[in-house]
């Protein structure tokens, strides 16, 4: 055996092993992701809400502390944590409320509230939707952190499976041009075939999908990393000092934070004592104007007892990644064709997935049979297969 | 009959598609990050050629 075949069974025997491992895992999260493509366009349709009211482009918004107010009245005993600006309805606003300040923020309730009069939309409770049920299996399998690492740990044995993928494709290609289908062949030679093309024209989009999934499931860590990081060194002087007892206007505030980074919008504000914020103040995150900037956050804190900035910088890098990761993850930049290009090459995968269970599946059944198959192409024993 | 070696196709070979197909697909990963309007309608047009060529590929042509 030369240095090169043994090199190429080490690496058969990585994929084969990798693949097995997350495969089970990554048909879960490329079945429950593909309706999270489209998680709005289904809401949409399966649940009504109420609409904020149409009005004319260059209508103001309205106050904050009168929307905050209005949403708060119909929230008795609970305390604000965010004020979201809505993404995709500008005529919409969020107030994420808990039952305190200190309460876990993901079990919130979003209040939605018309942006430009004030008033209060609706509450709905979203833990019975289709949508948030298959976004808690493919975020963390309604398993929390340890759910989250554990499927960010299947995402990197995905990205190593592709990796060695590329490596024992070569082999498996030695003597077929690129894009050979043996329409008139078995079964076992035509899903050799659709795995091995699936498989290797999708690299870059596998890589990056898988990869920026694994990056999302350490958000939990990289926002802790912030807070103990930049959000303390930026509110170190405040660090003795007790909460306000009264807070500051909120609309000020954003007013104040608007002026300190020109030509930013806000996305939305923490208040004190929120995870996002510290105990004095105001976190209010600004965005940019590209599909790009758009993601990168930028927070201005306000204290929150006299109104006045404390100070503005922009995330360090570890923060920048994982909000560039999101879209790249998500496919939600480029409009609905990039949606429905994201849920094709989402199928595609789940058809490269499906091959290669089979095509391992065969060859335990068969002992030798796929390794023929990929012996008689190449020329040279198979790596692939027969670690 | 010609020796088998000289069937085996080389590395560069096998890999010259792939590494386009995955070029081409990269750019339009980043595409519509950097832009809207016509950054959008070149990432659906690269993003497309991995799914356009797999079409072709098995459906597109006779049987042989």
């Amino acid at each position: 055996m030369t240095a090169a075949t043994r090199s190429l069974r080490r690496w058969g025997f990585v994929h084969k092993w990798t693949s097995l491992i997350c495969t089970v895992f990554m048909l879960l999260l490329c079945i429950t992701g593909l309706p999270l493509i489209f998680h709005e366009e289904i809401d949409d349709v399966l649940h009504s809400q109420v609409k904020a009211a149409e009005v004319a482009p260059d209508t103001p918004l309205a106050d904050l502390d009168h929307l905050l107010a209005n949403a708060l009245a119909n929230a008795p005993g609970q305390v604000p944590h965010f004020l979201v600006w809505d993404r995709d309805d500008p005529n919409a606003m969020f107030v994420s409320v808990g039952p305190s300040i200190t309460s876990d923020p993901s079990k919130n309730l979003l209040i939605r509230m018309d942006a430009h009069t004030g008033a209060y939309l609706d509450a709905p409770d979203v833990t019975g939707r289709f949508t948030y049920i298959m976004f808690k299996l493919h975020v963390d399998m309604f398993a929390g952190l340890p759910g989250k690492l554990f499927l960010g740990l299947m995402g990197i044995l995905f990205c190593v499976a592709i990796i060695s993928g590329i490596v024992v494709y070569a082999p498996s290609m030695r003597k077929l041009s690129f894009g050979t289908y043996r329409a008139g062949r078995r079964r076992v030679v035509r899903w050799l075939d659709v795995h091995n093309l699936a498989g290797i024209l999708l690299v870059a989009w596998t890589l990056v999908v898988g990869f920026t999934g694994v990056i999302n499931t350490w958000a939990d860590l990289v926002l802790k990393m912030w807070q103990y990081g930049q959000l303390a060194e930026m509110t170190a002087q405040y660090r003795d000092r007790s909460p306000p007892t009264r807070l500051t206007s909120v609309n000020a505030a954003v007013e104040v934070a608007a002026r300190t980074v020109p030509g930013m919008t806000p996305g939305f504000v923490a208040f004190p004592g929120s995870i996002f914020s510290s105990k004095s103040h105001y976190a209010v995150f600004l965005r940019g104007n590209t599909p790009l900037t758009s993601r990168l956050l930028k927070p201005a804190l306000i204290d929150a007892e006299t109104g006045a900035l404390t100070d503005s910088r922009d995330m360090p890098w570890y923060v920048s990644t994982l909000f560039v990761s999101q879209p790249l993850h998500f496919g939600d930049y480029g409009g609905m064709p990039l949606k429905i290009l994201w849920a094709v090459l989402d199928v595609l995968t789940i058809i490269i997935l499906v091959t290669g269970i089979y095509l391992w599946v065969r060859r335990r059944k068969a002992g030798v049979s796929v390794d023929r198959v990929i012996a008689r192409s190449s020329g040279i024993e198979s790596p692939a297969l027969s670690s | 009959m010609p020796s088998r070696k000289s069937m085996h196709r080389t590395l560069s070979q096998i890999f010259i598609a792939p590494l386009l197909v995955a070029i081409v697909s990269t750019l339009g990963l980043v595409g519509a990050l950097v832009g809207d309007g016509w950054w959008d309608t070149v990432s659906w047009v690269t993003l497309a050629v991995p799914v356009v060529l797999y079409a072709l590929f098995i459906w597109g042509r006779k049987p042989n």
